[in-house]
Parts: C-alpha cells; sequence; structure tokens
C-alpha cells in the first residue's frame, strides 16, 4: 500500500481530535484524523451525550411515577411503564445522528478520515491498522489525542455483571439491584438514573463523602437528594469483589465485611490516560506521572508532537479537549498561541446538578487571596419556586481588593446551563460590581447569580 | 449634638500655610480625643494634626496634596454637646481653604513660590484623583486581566500583555490600553522581545517632592551664581581620619569626612564671614550671621532632607561627628523635627562615593553659598620632582554673585583647601 502524506495527523477522533480537525481543514492544513471507533470518541459514544440522554428519560419517568401518586401540582396519570431497550435505540439515534455529524463537519473541511488502530513507528510516521490492511501515514505534525478509558479493579474486572458506564448506557433492563463502586461524578450521575427507572441502588465510596473532587458545601443537596431517591450510599468503605454465585458485591467497612445484594455492579473509580498501545515507546516524549507532559502550547517533549484533551491529564472534560484542539491547529497554522484560559467550568450532571468555575473559596485562599464569598439560596428566587426546584444555591468568589471575581459556583435544578454565564464573567475578568451591574432576565434561576454578586458586595436585594 | 470645627493651628513660627499630606481619618469615622486626623508638612518638616475632642468626622476641608492656610477649618466633628462652630462655619464651605488661588503676596513671609504655587497647587490636585483611579500596577507575577479578544489581538500582534498596563476596573486590559500600546509601540515592529514600554505614569508632586522642586525653582531663577571648582589633596586628613578613628574611644561617633570639613569651614568663615548669610532679596538685606548653621544634604527615601547642625563654631570635632550622625539617622527616620530641618546659613551637600569629579550645587536659598563634596580617589599628582600617588578630592562650590565676588569666593575655597591639606591648622587656636 503506498504511503500517504500530510501536514497534520490527528491521532483519535474525539472532541479534541475531531476539533483539531475541523480547525486545521478551515485553515487550510492538509490532515488526516485517525481513529478505530466511530468518531466523536468516549464524549459522543459512551460518555457525555448518551449519558446526558438516559438522564433526561430517567428524569421525564420519575416525572411520571411521580404523578402516579399524588403531586402538589394536582395533576395525576397512571402507573408509567419503561421499556429501557427502547430508550437506548433512542440514545444510539441521538448518538448517531451526532456521529455522523462530526464525519460530515470532517468532510466539508477537507479532512480526511481514517479507520483504525494508529501505532507509532517515529515521531513523524504512524501505522494505521485498517479494515484494508496497514497505512503509513507520514506527517508534518501529529496531534496524540487518544483520550482515557475507565479504571478497572484489578480483582473485579469489567465483564459479566461488572460493568463500566459504557456498559450501563447499554443495559436493556433496569437492574433489580444495582451496586455502583465510586460516588464520582459518573457513578452518582448513573446511579441517581437508574434509581429514578425503580432499582435498587447502592453506593459505595471509599472516601468519607460522596463526589470528593467537589467541595462539600455544593455536595449536601445532592446527598439529600440521593437519600430522597432512596439510594443507599456507604461511605468509607472498599469494594472487595463479587460474591461467589456473583449476586453480590462484598465490601468492607470499618473492618466488618458486608454483602450487597448486586444484579449488577457497575465500577466507576475513575479514568485514566490511554497512553498504552499506540507505540509511545517508539517515540520520546516525556510523561508527566501517568499522562503525557506538555507545555502551554500542548507541545509535547517532541518537537511536532503535540497532545489534547485526556491524555494530558486533568481536568479530562472535553470542552477542555475541544479548546486544547483549536488552538493546536492554529499554532500549526503558525498563529501564535498559548493557553491562557482563566477557567474550565465543570459540571456534574446528578440531581441537582453542580456546577463548579474556577477557584472555590477554600482554593482561593490557598492561592493567597483574602477572599469575599456570598452565597444565594434558591429558596429565595422566584423562578426556582415555580419550578419546585428550591433546592440548592449559587456562590460567587471574589478577591476582597478589588472584587475580581474568582470563582463561581452552584448546585440546583439545571444550573449547568448557567455554565455559560459563570465561564464568561470569569474569562472577561468580570469584577462583582460587573455581575451585581448586569440586568438579568425575571423571573429566572439566573438572577441568583446577579443576587450573590449583591449580597456579596453587601446589598442583595431578595434576602 | 453640635459641630466641632477643627481649625489648620499654627504649626510653627512664620508659617502662614502648609500642605496637607496625608488624611488618617474619612468622612464617618469616629475618633477620639487626641487621635491625629491628618498629617500636614511646613517648610520641611510634618505635622500631626490631632483631635481636641470626641466627636464623628463629617466634613474634610481638602484633599491630600492641597495647600491649607492657617486657620482655615480642616475637619468638622459632629460632637456631643454644642460644638464650637458659628454658623458660617457650618454653613456649607464656599471658600474651600485650599482654593486659597489669590495669596496676598504681602502676607507671605516667604513670598518667593507664589509666584506660581496657586496655579500648580489645583492642578496636583486635578492629577490626584486621576492616578488613584488608574489601578496600581499589577503585582510581581500576577497574569494579566484581559478578555480572550484581546488576549488573541495581543497574541496576534505578538504583543506580552504582562507589559501592557489596564486602566479598565480591577486594573483590566481593554481594547483601548492595547490600541494606546500600539500606537506607540508600533515605532519598533521588530521588537518583540524589546517592545517599546509606552506606559506613562502620572506622579503627582505632592509633599516633601513638591518642597523640593518649589526651592530648586526659587533658587535656580533667582540666583545668579558661580560655581568654583578647585582639587584638594586629602591625604594627610585621611592618614589623621584614620589614626582617630582606630584611637577613638567606643562612645565616639566615626569619624567621617564632614566633621573635618565642617571645622575647616567655620574657620575659613572666619575671615569670609559674607559666605554665612540670609540674602532676603525683597527687602534687600544680607543677614550676616555670628554663628554658624551648618545645614547637610541628605538622601532619604521620601527626597532631599536637609538637617541642620548648630554652631558649629562652637562644637568640638566628635561633637560635630557625633551631631551629624544623629541627625542624619532622624532624617532617614522622618523623625526629625522642624527646628531640625531649618535655619541653616550654609550649606554642605555630598554624595559620597557617588560625588562625581564636578558638580554645580543648587544654592539653598535664601543662603548665599553652598560647598559640594566630589568624589575621593586617588589621583597621580606632581610633587616637582615625581607623579606621586595622592587622595586627590574636588570641592565644588556656588556663590550667589550678587552677594559673593569671585575673589571672595576664591579666597574662602582656597582656604578650605589650605586647611585640608593641612589638618594640623584647623586645631591650632588664632
Amino acid at each position: 500500500m503506498t504511503e500517504l502524506t500530510c501536514n497534520v495527523l490527528v491521532i483519535g477522533g474525539g472532541p479534541g481530535g475531531y476539533v483539531a480537525g475541523i480547525r486545521a481543514g478551515q485553515l487550510g492544513l492538509d490532515t488526516i484524523v485517525v481513529d478505530a471507533e466511530a468518531l466523536g470518541g468516549t464524549c459522543l459514544n459512551v460518555g457525555c451525550i448518551p449519558s446526558k440522554a438516559v438522564i433526561h428519560a430517567a428524569d421525564e419517568f420519575e416525572k411520571a411515577t411521580h404523578f402516579a401518586n399524588s403531586s402538589a401540582l394536582g395533576i395525576s396519570a397512571g402507573k408509567p411503564k419503561l421499556d429501557l431497550s427502547k430508550t437506548v435505540a433512542w440514545k444510539d439515534g441521538i448518538v448517531k445522528r451526532l456521529t455522523t455529524g462530526v464525519g460530515g463537519l470532517l468532510k466539508k473541511n477537507k479532512v480526511r478520515t481514517i479507520k483504525g488502530w494508529a501505532t507509532f513507528i517515529d515521531g513523524k510516521t504512524v501505522d494505521v491498522k485498517t479494515a484494508d490492511g496497514v497505512q503509513r501515514i507520514r506527517a508534518g505534525n501529529v496531534i496524540i489525542a487518544t483520550g482515557s478509558v475507565p479504571v478497572e479493579l484489578p480483582f473485579m474486572a469489567f465483564g459479566g455483571n461488572v460493568i463500566s458506564s459504557t456498559g450501563a448506557l447499554t443495559l436493556d433492563a433496569p437492574p433489580k439491584n444495582f451496586a455502583i463502586v465510586g460516588a464520582g461524578y459518573i457513578g452518582l450521575e448513573l446511579g441517581i438514573a437508574f434509581a429514578k427507572f425503580g432499582s435498587k441502588v447502592t453506593v459505595v465510596e471509599a472516601m468519607d463523602r460522596i463526589l470528593p473532587t467537589y467541595d462539600a458545601e455544593l455536595t449536601k443537596p445532592v446527598a439529600k437528594r440521593l437519600k430522597d431517591l432512596g439510594v443507599t450510599v456507604i461511605l468509607g468503605a472498599k469494594a472487595k469483589g463479587l460474591s461467589k454465585d456473583g449476586k453480590a458485591l462484598e465490601i468492607e467497612q470499618n473492618g466488618k465485611s458486608e454483602s450487597i445484594p448486586a444484579d449488577k455492579v457497575l465500577v466507576t473509580v475513575g479514568r485514566k490516560p490511554l497512553t498504552e498501545g499506540w507505540g509511545r515507546e517508539n517515540i520520546a516524549i516525556e510523561m508527566d506521572g501517568r499522562h503525557v507532559k506538555i507545555d502551554e502550547r500542548c507541545l509535547t517533549s517532541m518537537s511536532g508532537v503535540y497532545a489534547i484533551g485526556d491524555v494530558t491529564g486533568e481536568p479530562m472534560l472535553a470542552h477542555r479537549a475541544m479548546a486544547q484542539g483549536e488552538m493546536v491547529a492554529e499554532i500549526i497554522a503558525g498563529h501564535n498561541r498559548r493557553w491562557d484560559k482563566v477557567a474550565i467550568p465543570a459540571i456534574c450532571f446528578t440531581d441537582p446538578e453542580i456546577l463548579s468555575c474556577g477557584l472555590s473559596p477554600e482554593e482561593a485562599k490557598a492561592a493567597g487571596y483574602a477572599v469575599k464569598t456570598a452565597n444565594f439560596p434558591f429558596m429565595a428566587n422566584g423562578r426556582a419556586m415555580t419550578m419546585e426546584a428550591e433546592d440548592g444555591f449559587v456562590r460567587a468568589v471574589a478577591r476582597e481588593e478589588d472584587h475580581l471575581l474568582l470563582g463561581l459556583q452552584a448546585v440546583g435544578r439545571g444550573v449547568s446551563e448557567m455554565s455559560a454565564a459563570f465561564g464568561l464573567a470569569l474569562e472577561m475578568g468580570a469584577r462583582l460590581e460587573d455581575v451585581a451591574g448586569t440586568i438579568h432576565a425575571h423571573p429566572t434561576q439566573g438572577e441568583a447569580l446577579q443576587e450573590a454578586a449583591l449580597k456579596a458586595l453587601g446589598h442583595a436585594l431578595h434576602i | 449634638m453640635g459641630v466641632h470645627v477643627i481649625k489648620l493651628p499654627d504649626v510653627g513660627e512664620g508659617v502662614a500655610e502648609a500642605e496637607l499630606v496625608e488624611w488618617m481619618v474619612k468622612p464617618g469615622d469616629n475618633v477620639m480625643e487626641d487621635q491625629v486626623l491628618a498629617a500636614v508638612m511646613t517648610d520641611k518638616a510634618t505635622v500631626e494634626i490631632p483631635s481636641p475632642v470626641i466627636g464623628k468626622v463629617t466634613w474634610l476641608g481638602a484633599k491630600a496634596g492641597e495647600i491649607v492656610a492657617v486657620g482655615s477649618p480642616i475637619v468638622k466633628l459632629d460632637v456631643d454637646g454644642a460644638g464650637n462652630a458659628k454658623d458660617e462655619d457650618v454653613a456649607p464651605a464656599k471658600e474651600k481653604p485650599a482654593a486659597k488661588a489669590a495669596p496676598a503676596p504681602k502676607a507671605e513671609p516667604k513670598p518667593a513660590p507664589k509666584v506660581e504655587a496657586p496655579k500648580a497647587a489645583p492642578k496636583a490636585v486635578a492629577a490626584a484623583p486621576a492616578a488613584s483611579a488608574s489601578k496600581p500596577p499589577r503585582k510581581e507575577g500576577e497574569k494579566p486581566l484581559a478578555s480572550p479578544a484581546v488576549r488573541k489581538r495581543a497574541a496576534d500582534a505578538g504583543v506580552d500583555l504582562r507589559r501592557v498596563p489596564g486602566t479598565g476596573p480591577a486594573g483590566r486590559i481593554t481594547h483601548e490600553d492595547l490600541d494606546a500600546y500600539f500606537d506607540h509601540g508600533a515605532a519598533a515592529p521588530a521588537g518583540r522581545a524589546r517592545a517599546a514600554d509606552t506606559s506613562v505614569k502620572e506622579i503627582p508632586v505632592i509633599g516633601l517632592r513638591r518642597k523640593i522642586a518649589e526651592k530648586m525653582a526659587v533658587s535656580r531663577s533667582r540666583i545668579p551664581d558661580i560655581v568654583y571648582v578647585d582639587e584638594v589633596d586629602m591625604t594627610a586628613l585621611e592618614d589623621l581620619r584614620a589614626k582617630l578613628n582606630t584611637e577613638k574611644k567606643p562612645d565616639q561617633a566615626k569619624l567621617t569626612v564632614l566633621p573635618f570639613l565642617m571645622r575647616v569651614m567655620a574657620k575659613a568663615i572666619q575671615d569670609q564671614p559674607q559666605v554665612n548669610s540670609l540674602f532676603d532679596d525683597e527687602a534687600g538685606v544680607v543677614k550676616q550671621y555670628g554663628g554658624i548653621h551648618i545645614g547637610v544634604a541628605a538622601q532619604t527615601d521620601g527626597g532631599l532632607v536637609v538637617p541642620v547642625v548648630r554652631h558649629v563654631e562652637a562644637r568640638g570635632l566628635w561633637e560635630c561627628a557625633a551631631e551629624v550622625a544623629r541627625l542624619a539617622d532622624a532624617a532617614k527616620k522622618g523623625s526629625a523635627t522642624r527646628e531640625e530641618l531649618s535655619g541653616s546659613t550654609i550649606t554642605i551637600t555630598s554624595l559620597g562615593a557617588l560625588g562625581g569629579i564636578v558638580t554645580t550645587p543648587v544654592i539653598n536659598h535664601p543662603e548665599v553659598a553652598i560647598v559640594g563634596v566630589n568624589k575621593m580617589q586617588v589621583r597621580p599628582h606632581w610633587d616637582g620632582t615625581a607623579f606621586v600617588p595622592r587622595r586627590m578630592m574636588n570641592l565644588s562650590c556656588a556663590f550667589d554673585h550678587r552677594i559673593i565676588d569671585g575673589w571672595n569666593a576664591a579666597v574662602f575655597v582656597q582656604r578650605v583647601k589650605t586647611l585640608l591639606e593641612n589638618p594640623a591648622m584647623i586645631f591650632i587656636e588664632d
């Protein structure tokens, strides 16, 4: 087979890789994107998008269930039924539309895509194992965008009743007893969804609280909701493995063993950068712990070889990968770019949702700032009341000396959509006065953001 | 409740006005008796104004940097009881003390600076709020604050935003800041690594700096001076000084060249008493002083001050040394009193090792002479048969030529030179 040559070779077609491809194409660079699976990576195929589809379906089902009993709204309905395989098919339809769309966008920008597994031969040469044999590609620049994979527990490998998040998104019926190992955002998002579908969910977490990467104040409303939904949360406990009959999860808490009945066990103990299997040993790039080391231009230790997305470590978020991909394409096109972002919003699509952007009060203090913080509760927000969504709050963190916003956080129903406002405020370098002085439409939950800023300034209006 | 009006007290003999350099309180503050309200600067000393009563500040009569006449109301306090205010004091202060735009020249004991002062004062005041509104420069290592669009524009132009001053809230760099940067930086397009710094920092000339500026301007604009430079062989004096310093008692201050020079001047002034004078050119009177009060120009963090060693004619070498050390310390700490910073009749200016070869010292008006000390260094000296290494030092002296003729100036400096070169003569009684 003849060799292919290109200016930019992107290994991995996830949100980082395909965005790098589109932008490189827009800039007129001769570009190839390689991926062994469908375009869109974890995010589109087995991550962000399908999980949100399942969460939406779970929310709708729970609503219907709620109306089957008595509701304060005066609505009553019959007992709902769930056909999860149909839900999954609907979700797959969305995924299909999006991944096809990504292919179309790449094509529109004259980017070639090759389906196959890429392995580095040297820093400028990659062999791609395709259905038709090995295709050698020589490239001026290579972007490593191989992403990440779920961490597997050595004593409880994926397979059979032990599933990863990918497996949870293709179940054809909710498990009667559903055990989840790990109370991070993936475990809780799916755990809450399946609790709404009717599973008896038990979450086992080794740390002493849920969502350990978020500050405790933000996670409290989620803990309360888990309780309301009948989810059992066992903290400070270690999963030891499946029982002999495979029908229960063995755990150990405070030295005592316990057995939790489980038709399925979902293991969500984190994700790790995919740094093996693509010939990293054939090129001399440095690592930084378990991820590929990059500089502020996403350049690895090897000239002409860039890395973006989850393979470069935390935070492993699709929108970070996209921003890196766009930046690297522009750098290769000769633009003067470097990573200068102020904040990367992070969202936990639990019920209620958690949104964090910039520094938490503790992080700001640890960074040496004297800070002003204020929480505005949704309990005092009219729109939240009309949506039966009074749990949660918006929090503003600002530098005391000049009121520069350092962080914005929220927990509450649908707060994920506030991430645009939070991100914009921080990226623009807004001060408390800027947010407080912006008219926020009434009645919306967004008013809580303005009120939090006002409260930090000492004159909140509605509390 | 009544209103207590505090007026600028008489802060020193012959002082008709003072500059308000700092407020320690703001409207709304509750103050205790004797709590310091403000600092004002007279000629060269800073005086603190305490509150005579307990009360709440309701009004401040001047901004920092403004000139306030003695007797003008500067603070109003709400106090329990009747207060001391008459009606016209409480009524809106139309006569802002600072806007004292037309100081009657005859009322001023020192009319000299008044020629420009009325215009200069409001100007400096106008500049002050502007300077405080533009944010302080970024702290070391702090990321520049700018919107993504501004960041991209800067990156495209190869501009490092850390070099661009931000005028927006919290020091944010705006598109306008970038425009300004480009306008001035465009002249050096190649300078990516050495981009032109087009920032202009406005520093209001207030406090000590204004005093210095005024005095220097008066001196240079009114005194036709003659500068006379000669070199002095300091070898013998330096040998003596080293010897004295090794033999000195523990409680004695270390001798520098200054006390020797002071003693030498005291001796030389005996022959040329007219150099130890103050010239009141308005009145047309030269006041020739019997006492020799030597001002010693000293650099402090705030700027130049001139503490005064009084009655040098009555002090011995060691006393002079001790007094110079004490005053220099007080000046650096800012604790020197007004009396210690005024009243000189002749001045010495020395930059020590930075002294250069020649300087053109500015006479400390209304004095008529100043002695400038230049750097001491080993230079080859022709002794008649051969070049020998000698410790040479120049003296750059300036005289008010209206009062001191060139001949007198030369005789004075020659006398100083002779005495310094033959230090034994300093200590021989006439």
